[in-house]
């Protein structure tokens, strides 16, 4: 390339696309927000105040303190601890990790198999989409929370109990990708089903290109862009989900909670007047699922060229 | 057609039917019959080397299927294709790749038919990779640039993608790609149907210099009787499936025989202003569904009797040089009809 | 309102886009008259801002575009700053408009007689028979076999070329004094095309609307236009009477442009071409848009854009007839 050619990233700095999201406050807030959440998450060990799973640390002497600026408590539990003594900061900071972890795996999971899917169906068509889509038809008739609970429960019945805890984040995973990758399989056959017509596939038909070939090469990258904004919608949806199953009992254990599992234990003080070990992780919670669907909703805009 | 030598491409009763029937549970339940939508039914032609031959209609008329049916890239119902004495009637897109590597495709829209993804060098490299013409990528820098220049771009443009080029630039990046496979027969499907007039031009003068320098044979697939006069040397004139009339260009722009044919001459806007008035001929192409008995063109035809609305008209040797499929011309029914003459074009002589 | 003088005055007209590096000029200071009756051919290349002038014209710019500047006057009152809503009763009444997609024009989900008798209600005091009747009327006008049959037909069960004459129909329905008709055939067939051009050519002349006809197609406008303005990068490179254009056109780019049109009966082997494209909204070019591409351009195209000089029965932007013409 030549010198005086702007370089890739000089080219994308002053693209609509950056400027739409230096434009938007909000994304930009919500961006922060979810990175702060996420740096938080990922360094908990190092910056959690204490840590909540190490027995030995732990003092009953501190259980129950309301949070440091109100009356009687410790500045040492800034939000204050729940009933074992362990502070409710740094559970939460460790319970991020989980709630982050689980979505950003399941996912993964639901992006790979659903755009494998709808690449599939939509390329080939007959009777492997029929196939395929009859399936996703049934996998939308039930509501979400319905089949994760089932495949949770299945799973819990199949495996030995003592295995329940160490398979907690897997069947976790399983659970929801299998209930949302029909999102992308729908989407990526859509524009798939379009793509496939479009005069620059026919070309490549026409110099011998395998249907392998065509599929990742020329198609692929041209369905990504609404699979991103799935992709960020649903990870909110997806620690959501995550928070709801553990928080109904069939997620994380309390030994190794997340935000959801925090949310459930610290349900059962709220009405001793203990709000603190409850309020917080739900904030949080709210606060990063708000956050991360802002930011989906500006990704559909920017990428919607209807809406330029 | 009087050619000596064997044709380059030829097509023998070739049809391709299209299934558009409902869903097989809704043709259960609501009990309607399969449908099928006969595209191209039963076309004959041969093209011989070095000369462009034009496929021109209206839209629905299935001159598009006969180009992709060439190519490949749709399966015949029935009928053979030929390339050379090769047949390749049953072979998909792009088999076998020693002869797929000399035909090769031009497309409609110039925004469609670049990946958007792809730099610019990668789309036209495409086919030397694909047929693997080239031993290294230094070589494969060379010949793109080389073919840049050829389509008359500048050779570092392959480092763009084709979003930061015009409409017109971009049909040239798809001719440099057809042609980079050295290709002996290009089929042009509306290549400047999507373009302005000026553009139009340009491209058109580049397919000719690029026919004479490379010794190309073009099958062009056009709605535009001006620009198929301009560029051919053959025509067919396509309806509903089937050509029903077909000769030597400079024959059927002068004396043409067939009803269709001189209403499409007489319908095209005129830019003598010499016809301004003229009442214009009623009708519209009928659904392909589901059409007419006999020959296609009788509820629009001035000439039509009992015979045309029941007997499928053949094509046949008219007084004029050309083939025409028409009971009327045929029996000589259209002798007192208006027949608008063109004056002929002594450049357009095929050789 | 004058009885003679123009129907439709354009002084100086402008439009703008506001882009976030500032605003584009899409249509640069324009003007033209329309007279009653009269069928005025826009014409030109893509993006070279017709349709964005027919669009100004009927107060139906969207954002980020906007009037940029100068005046529309029709029957002798402005009508480039009016309030929305008088606006929408002008466009209903007096302004009727005709799109290149017949599908946009009309709602899926109604038939087109209920299309038409609500259209001819909201701008004529009718009651519901007597608009249905007119609207019977208006579909045989517009040459729709068996109206009363087609009439209770929804818009898909008509062909391209009956939808667009049903699209005649419904703009014509108030007896408006003017037609904006944008690419009215361009998705139409040929023999279409020429049944259409004839269908509007024909109700405009009988119910005495003037028609600005938008294309991108010489042949339509030398089939149907009685003067033509020629568009190049948002100007008018000239205007006059359709004859004068079509056949000696003045403007090196009018010149170049027609004798870039195949023609049927020449044995030219190569067309005449006009080097390059139109240049994009971001980089026209310094004094006249069109000198980088002109044969005939001299050093002071670059520093100066010609105005419009009359030459013969209409007008010229170049500087080859800035001496008072040929």
């Amino acid at each position: 390339m030549s010198a005086d050619a702007p370089s890739r990233f000089a080219v994308l700095l002053d693209s609509d696309f950056v400027y739409s999201f230096r434009k938007s406050r909000v994304t930009l807030i919500a961006t922060l927000v979810t990175v702060s959440i996420i740096m938080a998450a990922l360094l908990a060990p190092w910056i959690a105040p204490h840590d909540p799973f190490d027995v030995a640390t732990l003092s009953l002497l501190d259980s129950e303190l309301p949070p440091a600026w109100a009356e009687g408590g410790d500045p040492h539990f800034l939000l204050g601890t729940d009933n074992q003594g362990r502070d409710v900061l740094s559970a939460i900071l460790y319970g991020s990790r989980i709630s982050l972890a689980v979505g950003f795996v399941s996912v993964f999971f639901a992006l790979v198999a659903g755009v494998a899917v709808g690449l599939i169906s939509g390329y080939f068509g007959g009777l492997v989409d029929a196939i395929f889509m009859r399936i996703a038809d049934v996998m939308l008739s039930f509501p979400t929370i319905l089949v994760a609970l089932l495949v949770s429960g299945i799973v819990r019945g199949a495996l030995p109990r003592e295995m329940h805890e160490n398979a907690a984040l897997a069947v976790l995973v399983f659970a929801i990708a299998i209930t949302t990758w029909v999102q992308y399989a729908r989407t990526v056959r859509g524009s798939t089903m379009v793509e496939r017509g479009q005069e620059y596939v026919l070309a490549a038909r026409l110099v011998g290109r395998s249907s392998a070939s065509i599929i990742f090469r020329h198609i692929l990258p041209n369905v990504m862009g609404p699979v991103l904004v799935i992709a960020t919608i649903n990870l909110a949806m997806a620690i959501l989900i995550e928070a709801t199953l553990s928080f109904l009992g069939v997620g994380m254990p309390p030994t190794n909670p997340s935000l959801g599992t925090l949310i459930r234990v610290g349900n059962e003080y709220l009405f001793s007047g203990i709000w603190w070990v409850v309020i917080f992780p739900s904030l949080t919670l709210v606060v990063l699922v708000l956050a991360v669907n802002l930011m989906g909703d500006w990704l559909r805009d920017a990428l919607n060229p209807k809406l330029r | 057609m009087t050619a000596t030598s064997e044709p380059l491409v030829s097509m023998q009763g070739l049809k391709k039917h299209f299934d558009v029937s409902p869903p097989w549970l809704n043709r259960m339940l609501e009990r309607k019959p399969r449908l099928h939508l006969r595209a191209v039914d039963g076309l004959d032609l041969e093209i011989p080397r070095g000369t462009t031959f034009s496929l021109v209609g209206e839209s629905g008329c299935g001159k598009s299927t006969v180009a992709r049916l060439v190519v490949g890239l749709y399966a015949p119902t029935a009928g053979s294709i030929r390339f050379e004495g090769t047949d390749l009637t049953d072979r998909p897109a792009g088999d076998p790749p020693a002869i797929r590597r000399r035909m090769q495709m031009i497309f409609q829209d110039p925004y469609a038919s670049l990946n958007p993804r792809w730099r610019v060098r990668d789309i036209i490299a495409e086919p030397l990779k694909c047929f693997g013409m080239l031993p290294d990528r230094a070589s494969e820098d060379r010949e793109v640039g080389r073919l840049l220049e050829l389509v008359g771009m500048n050779s570092q443009d392959g480092e763009k993608y084709p979003h930061e080029f015009s409409g017109g630039q971009r049909q040239r990046i798809s001719i440099a790609r057809a042609i980079s496979s050295k290709p002996d027969f290009l089929v042009c499907d509306e290549p400047t149907s999507a373009l302005d007039v000026s553009v139009q031009a340009q491209i058109l003068n580049l397919m000719k210099e690029l026919q004479r320098e490379l010794g190309l044979t073009y099958l062009f697939i056009s709605h535009d009787l001006a620009v198929v006069h301009f560029m051919s040397d053959f025509i067919g004139v396509m309806y509903l499936g089937r050509i029903v009339e077909t000769g030597p260009a400079r024959q059927v722009f002068a004396n043409p025989q067939h009803p269709y044919t001189r209403l499409l001459l007489d319908t095209i806007p005129d830019i003598t202003m010499a016809r301004r008035d003229r009442e214009p001929v009623a009708g519209e192409v009928p659904n392909p569904i589901d059409p007419p008995p006999g020959c296609a063109f009788h509820p629009r035809c001035p000439f039509s009797d009992a015979r045309c609305r029941s007997e499928l008209p053949e094509l046949r040797n008219a007084p004029s040089g050309a083939r025409t499929a028409c009971h009327a011309v045929a029996e000589g029914r259209l002798a007192d009809g208006p027949v608008r003459a063109v004056p002929s074009t002594p450049a357009q002589m095929p050789t | 309102m004058k009885q003679s003088g123009p129907l439709l005055e354009v002084r100086d007209l402008s439009v703008v886009f506001d882009t976030r590096r500032g605003p584009l000029t899409a249509v640069d200071r324009i003007s033209f008259d329309l007279s009653p009756g009269e069928i005025l051919g826009v014409v030109g290349e893509s993006g070279a801002g017709k349709s964005l002038t027919g669009t100004a014209i009927t107060g139906l710019l969207e954002r980020p575009g906007r009037i940029g500047g100068g005046e529309i006057r029709f029957e002798g009152n402005r009508i480039d700053n009016l309030p929305p809503e008088q606006m929408r009763r002008l466009r209903g009444r007096r302004i009727g408009a005709i799109f290149q997609d017949p599908l946009t024009s009309l709602n899926p989900l109604f038939t087109v007689g209920r299309q038409l008798v609500e259209t001819i209600q909201t701008h004529l005091d009718l009651g519901r028979e007597q608009a249905r009747q007119r609207a019977l009327e208006l579909l045989a006008e517009v040459g729709i076999p068996a109206p009363e049959k087609r009439i209770d037909h929804y818009p898909h069960q008509f062909s391209g070329g009956m939808r667009q004459r049903v699209v005649i129909a419904l703009a014509l329905c108030a007896n408006p004094k003017l037609v904006i008709a944008d690419e009215p055939t361009t998705a139409l067939d040929v023999s279409i095309q020429a049944q259409i051009l004839a269908v509007l050519k024909k109700l405009c002349r009988e119910h005495g609307a003037a028609v600005i006809l938008v294309t991108h197609d010489m042949g339509v406008i030398a089939e149907t236009a009685d003067r033509v303005a020629v568009m190049y990068s948002g100007r008018i490179a000239e205007i006059g009477p359709a004859a004068q254009v079509v056949k000696a056109p003045r403007h090196p780019y009018t010149e170049g442009l027609m004798g870039s049109i195949p023609v049927i009966g020449t044995g030219a082997d190569r067309l005449t071409q006009i080097e390059g494209s139109m240049p994009r909204l971001t980089d026209i070019p310094a004094g006249c848009a069109f000198h980088p591409r002109c044969p005939c351009a001299r050093a002071d195209c670059a520093a100066v854009r010609p105005e419009p000089r009359p030459v013969g029965d209409g007008k010229v932007a170049c500087v080859l007839y800035d001496g008072g013409g040929i």
